[in-house]
């Protein structure tokens, strides 16, 4: 038996199939995954992400121990409520996990990683943090529920009274803030997500997510499972630890050179020598998406084959693949050769199809952003 | 619980087979095979004339999830393919014993091995 979450029961009640996942008994879907997927894309769907690692940092030091933990800088967190999402390195530059961390105030950070890696990072964490006389609480005492979809932000609005229902509905993109409720408790609020979609993530006491998950339910909201999860983020070209990267990868060679910062030379962070040598020799690889052009389904490490390389550099490989249900074809990301072009095949279960290299995302906020016309 | 109805034979690989009024076999996979792999979205089928022992993967089922070859529960020679999966793999999950057949075949002799539908279900509670 895995790790469950306060709302396993209620999983099980509403006639999910559970799975395994990291280590956690969680909901792949409740019926139809597609559906789900639709439901996100086109309305509102709700998840269970308890599983996900809350960790509160603490100390007047906090803001100098995250310069040097994570590879983006902290320094852009200017405003409270302000999210940054980052990679945390080891000193060879590989990424040990990815992260989103929300500045509270300058004693307090929020830390939110993933369920796979929770041990391993705090452990790194612990081995850091002294130096700066930090203090990490991992909050096992809440639930995270993230509600996604067009219309996810007004139907929780709706559950919450009249003064939080304005600081939610108030919060920009990519911010987030406490909600004092009158029941108690440590609530947060915020609008970030990992489908592509507009929505909030739900911090909350873990007696508290059952109701509010059956309140969404009445309100239309769909349940939704790691499966739907999975095919929103890939159209959104989000990244998954552990697929698209890991330590033996380093983030400028898995589409997340976006969220290393080396602005700041004086800024020493975990990884940043390692991750300068290799720019300096350059990169070999670079990140792409993939729209399958025959039919078929990618999937993760089948081999990228890229014409007119020389043998022994011409091959790259599948991160993460899957079926677009918002596009009805095959989509991917790839780690493939520096110099590949536009157009690739792939060896799918021995079988050379044709895929195209195309600009990410595939999706966001419900429009398919790719032709997916022939070129 | 899944359906399991009481007129085919079935393998343990979730594979059924249905004997039709001229003595050739139509196969496809269970109910609850369709409900593991969760919605369906790309179906091969296999290509007419072609030969099968016993357990040769003859089509591939990939859902949203993932890829699973299916195998053939009986020796004989492929008649045809459905070829509605083509544009409706869903098929599968809404009628897998219906309009969601993979493929008609001319057995090579009597099926062998096949499970009854209360062996089958046996076999589904004992897997767990």
């Amino acid at each position: 038996m895995g790790r469950r979450t306060p709302l396993y029961d209620l999983h099980v009640e509403l006639g999910a199939r559970m799975v395994d996942f990291g280590g956690w008994d969680m909901p792949v879907n409740y019926g139809s995954q597609i559906e789900e997927h639709h439901a996100v894309r086109r309305d509102a769907g709700i998840f269970d992400v308890s599983h996900m690692c809350i960790i509160d940092a603490r100390s007047s030091r906090v803001r100098e121990f995250l310069s040097k933990l994570i590879a983006n800088d902290v320094a852009r967190l200017t405003t409270p409520g302000k999210a940054l999402y980052s990679c945390m390195l080891n000193e060879q530059g590989g990424v040990i996990d990815d992260l989103i961390v929300y500045y509270l105030d300058e004693s307090f950070f929020r830390i939110v990683v993933n369920a796979g890696t929770r041990d391993k990072d705090l452990a790194w964490m612990r081995g850091i943090a002294p130096q700066f006389g930090v203090e990490l609480t991992e909050r096992t005492d809440l639930a995270m529920l993230a509600v996604q979809g067009p219309n996810a932000r007004a139907k929780v609005a709706e559950l919450l009274p009249a003064a939080q229902r304005e600081q939610a509905l108030g919060l920009d993109v990519f911010f987030g803030c406490p909600l004092s409720m009158k029941e108690g408790g440590d609530w947060f609020v915020a609008r970030t997500g990992y489908t592509g979609e507009d929505g909030f993530e739900i911090m909350l006491p873990a007696a508290a997510a059952e109701p509010i998950w059956r309140s969404l339910n009445a309100k239309g909201v769909k349940s939704a499972g790691l499966g739907a999860r999975d095919t929103l983020r890939l159209e959104a070209a989000m990244n998954l630890y552990g697929n698209d990267m890991d330590e033996s990868q380093n983030p400028l060679e898995s589409g997340l050179a976006w969220t290393v910062s080396f602005d700041n030379p004086a800024r020493d962070f975990i990884g940043r020598k390692a991750l300068e040598a290799l720019k300096a020799a350059g990169l070999r690889n670079k990140f792409v998406a993939l729209l399958l052009e025959d039919r078929g389904v990618l999937r993760g490490h089948q081999k990228v084959i890229v014409a007119g390389l020389p043998d022994g550099a011409n091959t790259g490989e599948i991160t993460s693949g899957t079926f677009s249900p918002s596009m009805e074809k095959s989509i991917a990301l790839a780690r493939v050769p520096r110099e590949t072009g536009t157009s690739v095949q792939v060896d799918v279960r021995g079988k050379l199809l044709n895929a195209r290299v195309v600009k990410a995302p595939f999706v966001r906020k419900g429009q398919v952003l790719v032709s997916q016309e022939q070129k | 619980m899944s359906n399991i109805p009481a007129d085919l034979k079935y393998t343990k690989s979730h594979e059924w087979v249905r004997t039709l009024a001229n003595g050739n076999v139509e196969v496809g996979i269970t109910d609850h095979a369709q409900g593991a792999l969760g919605d369906l979205v790309f179906v091969e089928v296999p290509e007419a004339g072609k030969t099968l022992g016993v357990g040769d993967a003859f089509a591939v089922v990939e859902s949203v999830k993932a890829a699973s070859d299916v195998y053939a529960p009986i020796a004989g020679a492929v008649l045809e393919g459905n070829p509605a999966l083509g544009d409706q793999p869903e098929l599968i999950n809404s009628e897998p014993y219906g309009a969601g057949w993979i493929a008609r075949l001319k057995p090579n002799g009597a099926p062998q091995g096949l499970l009854s539908a209360a062996e089958y279900q046996a076999h589904l509670a004992a897997e767990g």
